[in-house]
C-alpha cells in the first residue's frame, strides 16, 4: 500500500478538484468553481493560472484586481512551496499521460521513441515564450485555444464537445511517438510552472549510503533528467526545476534513498541534514 | 556539449518552437474569428472580450444555477455554454444560442456579476443616465426575414410580439389593410434596435420551422448611415454630424481630369 501512497494521494486531488468544478456546474457548489484558467475557493478567494494571465498581459487586456491577487496567490504558492507540483497533482492531463507512460511500461516499450528525447526537452521554455509573443498577434492568450489542460477541465465541468480528442491525440503521442511527450517536452504550462517552482521549499532528496543503484525510480520518473546527476552520484536535494514532485521515485525505492524534504534557503546549509518527513 | 553543438541546438529548438507557435496561432486566429457568436450580458466588444475573457465558466455556473431556472418538458433550458471543441465558437468562451436557450434577462445579472476579468461589465450595460439594468444589455439585435413571417403573408401570429420581455418597446405591431382579401388586417412585428437587447426569446417563440426572426451580434446586423446623411428634421440627429469632416471630396477618373477637357475633347465631331 505504501509503495502507492503518493499515487493514490494525487488521484485523490486530481478527481478531487475535477469533481468540484463538475458540482460547482451542476449542483451550483461554492467549494471550488470555475476552472484551471481561474477558479473562486469558498466564493471568495480568486486563483488564477500565472500562463493565461500573463498571455493576457500580452495580449493587451486590461487585468482586472482579481486576476493580480488570483496570480499571486498560485505564484507564492508554488514558488515558496509547491515547485511543480501543479503537474502531478492537480492537472488533470497528467491522467492520461500516465496512462501512455504505464502502457509503454508494461508492453515494455520505453525507450521506442522517434524523436531525440534529450535534445527535445528543452523545446518547452522555447514554446512558452513564443506562445507569450504570439499572443499579441493573436490579439488573445494564444496558447489557450489549444490548452488541452482548459479542454479537459471544461470537458468534465461544462460540457465536452469534440474535447476527447485533444486527449486521445496526446495519448498517441506520448505512448506511440515520444515517451513523456506533451508534459515532458511540449507542455508551456509545465514550463512555466518548472520556472515558477524553482526554487521551492518541498524537494526531493536522495541519500546516496543508501542507494544500490537499481534504476528503478529513473525508470518510473517522467522526468528522469533531473535524477541522472544525482541518483548514485551524491547525496543531495533533486534540483533539476522540472522535477514534478510526484513521489513516484519514492515510492518505488526499496532501499529508502529517496524522501520528501524541506530545502534550506540559507546558504552554505544546503548539503547538511535537515528532512523531517 | 561544446559551444558550437549547443548554439546549434538552441537555433533549431528557437526554430521548432516558432513553428509550432505558428501553427498553433493560425489556429486561434481562424478559430477566433466567429461573428455570429452571441455573448452574455454587458460583455466587451468582441475583441476586447476576446483579450480579457480567461475561459473560467463562472458566467456560465452562474447561469445554470440561478433562480429562475426555466423548465421545458420537465428538462432545465441552458442558456449559456462553455465552447467546446467543435462547437464553431472561440474554445472556451460563454456563448448561448437563442433558438434554444434564449436568455431570460435576470434582473440580478448573476452571470455578469460573477465574471472576475471584467470582460462582462455593468458599463456595457448602461442606459444614458448610467443607470444599470439588463434591459440596456447589447447582445444582439433581432432581425425579422419577411419572406418566411407568416404576420407579412397575413396570417395571425404576433408569437414574437408577445414574447418580448421589452414589449411594446422593441417589438411593435404595426397594423396594415391586407388589400388580397379587402376585409382583414396585416399585424406586422417591427423590431427598435434602440430596445431590443438581443436576448431571443422572440427567436425561441417563432413558430415558423426555422425561425423567422433571429438575433444576430449588433456588429452584424446593424448598418451604419455615416456622416453624409443626417436626418434633417431631428435635433439630436444633427448634433451627431456636429464634428463630421466637411472636406470630403470624391475623385473619380472623369472628375480627376478638368471638367472643360471633357467638353472640348470628351466628343468627337466626325
Amino acid at each position: 500500500m505504501s509503495k502507492y501512497k503518493y499515487l493514490i494521494l494525487r488521484r485523490l486531488t486530481q478527481f478531487t478538484i475535477l469533481f468540484l468544478y463538475f458540482g460547482a456546474n451542476v449542483w451550483g457548489w461554492k467549494i471550488l468553481a470555475g476552472n484551471l484558467s481561474f477558479s473562486l475557493l469558498f466564493n471568495k478567494i480568486p486563483l488564477a493560472d500565472p500562463y493565461a494571465v500573463f498571455q493576457m498581459v500580452f495580449a493587451g487586456a486590461v487585468i482586472s484586481t482579481d486576476l493580480i491577487i488570483g496570480t499571486l496567490i498560485i505564484l507564492l504558492f508554488y514558488a515558496i512551496i509547491g515547485g511543480r507540483a501543479y503537474c502531478s497533482w492537480v492537472c488533470p492531463v497528467n491522467l492520461v499521460t500516465d496512462l501512455a507512460s504505464f502502457v509503454r511500461r508494461i508492453t515494455n516499450h520505453q525507450k521506442d521513441n522517434l524523436i531525440n528525447v534529450v535534445k527535445f526537452r528543452k523545446f518547452r521554455y522555447g514554446f512558452l515564450v513564443a506562445m507569450l509573443l504570439a499572443s499579441i498577434f493573436v490579439g488573445a492568450a494564444a496558447y489557450e485555444f489549444i490548452n488541452p489542460i482548459g479542454v479537459f477541465t471544461r470537458a468534465v465541468a461544462f460540457s465536452v464537445g469534440f474535447g476527447w480528442m485533444w486527449l486521445v491525440i496526446i495519448f498517441i503521442f506520448d505512448a506511440f511517438v515520444l515517451k513523456n511527450g506533451w508534459c515532458g517536452h511540449i507542455c508551456p504550462v509545465g514550463a512555466m510552472y518548472s520556472l515558477i517552482g524553482s526554487k521551492s521549499l518541498i524537494k526531493v532528496k536522495h541519500d546516496k549510503e543508501a542507494c544500490t543503484n537499481c534504476g528503478e525510480c529513473l525508470n518510473v520518473c517522467p522526468e528522469n533528467q533531473v535524477l541522472t546527476p544525482v541518483i548514485g552520484k551524491k547525496s543531495d536535494f533533486i534540483k533539476g526545476i522540472e522535477c514534478t514532485n510526484c513521489g513516484r521515485c519514492i515510492e518505488v525505492c526499496n532501499d529508502n534513498a529517496l524522501k520528501f524534504s524541506i530545502r534550506s534557503f540559507i546558504k552554505g546549509e544546503k548539503n547538511e541534514e535537515n528532512s523531517n518527513t | 556539449m561544446d559551444r558550437r553543438g549547443f548554439l546549434t541546438n538552441m537555433i533549431q529548438l528557437s526554430a521548432a518552437a516558432v513553428a509550432t507557435a505558428g501553427v498553433a496561432s493560425a489556429f486561434a486566429i481562424e478559430n477566433k474569428d466567429k461573428p455570429l457568436t452571441l455573448r452574455p450580458p454587458g460583455a466587451l466588444e468582441e475583441d476586447d472580450f476576446l483579450k480579457t475573457c480567461i475561459r473560467c465558466g463562472l458566467c456560465v455556473d452562474a447561469c445554470k444555477n440561478r433562480d429562475n431556472i426555466f423548465k421545458e418538458d420537465g428538462k432545465k433550458v441552458i442558456t449559456l455554454k462553455l465552447a467546446a471543441p467543435g462547437d464553431n465558437v472561440p474554445l472556451g468562451t460563454p456563448y448561448f444560442e437563442a433558438r434554444t436557450g434564449p436568455c431570460y434577462m435576470c434582473e440580478e445579472m448573476p452571470c455578469l456579476y460573477a465574471c472576475p476579468t471584467g470582460a462582462l461589465t455593468p458599463n456595457e450595460c448602461k442606459n444614458d443616465k448610467g443607470k444599470v439594468a439588463i434591459d440596456y444589455a447589447k447582445m444582439g439585435v433581432a432581425v425579422i426575414d419577411p419572406s418566411s413571417c407568416i404576420a407579412y403573408w397575413g396570417l395571425q401570429c404576433t408569437a414574437c410580439y408577445r414574447a418580448c420581455p421589452e414589449m411594446d418597446k422593441a417589438i411593435t405591431i404595426d397594423w396594415k389593410q391586407n388589400k388580397r382579401t379587402g376585409k382583414h388586417a396585416y399585424r406586422i412585428p417591427i423590431v427598435h434596435e434602440d430596445a431590443c437587447t438581443g436576448c431571443g426569446m422572440c427567436e425561441e417563440a417563432c413558430v415558423t420551422e426555422k425561425a423567422a426572426i433571429k438575433i444576430f451580434p449588433r456588429e452584424v446586423a446593424l448598418g451604419k448611415a455615416g456622416d453624409r446623411y443626417v436626418k434633417g428634421w431631428d435635433k439630436k440627429d444633427q448634433q451627431r454630424v456636429k464634428n463630421a469632416s466637411t472636406n470630403t471630396k470624391t475623385v473619380t477618373p472623369v472628375s480627376a481630369e478638368n471638367p472643360l477637357q471633357n467638353l472640348n475633347e470628351g466628343v468627337s465631331w466626325q
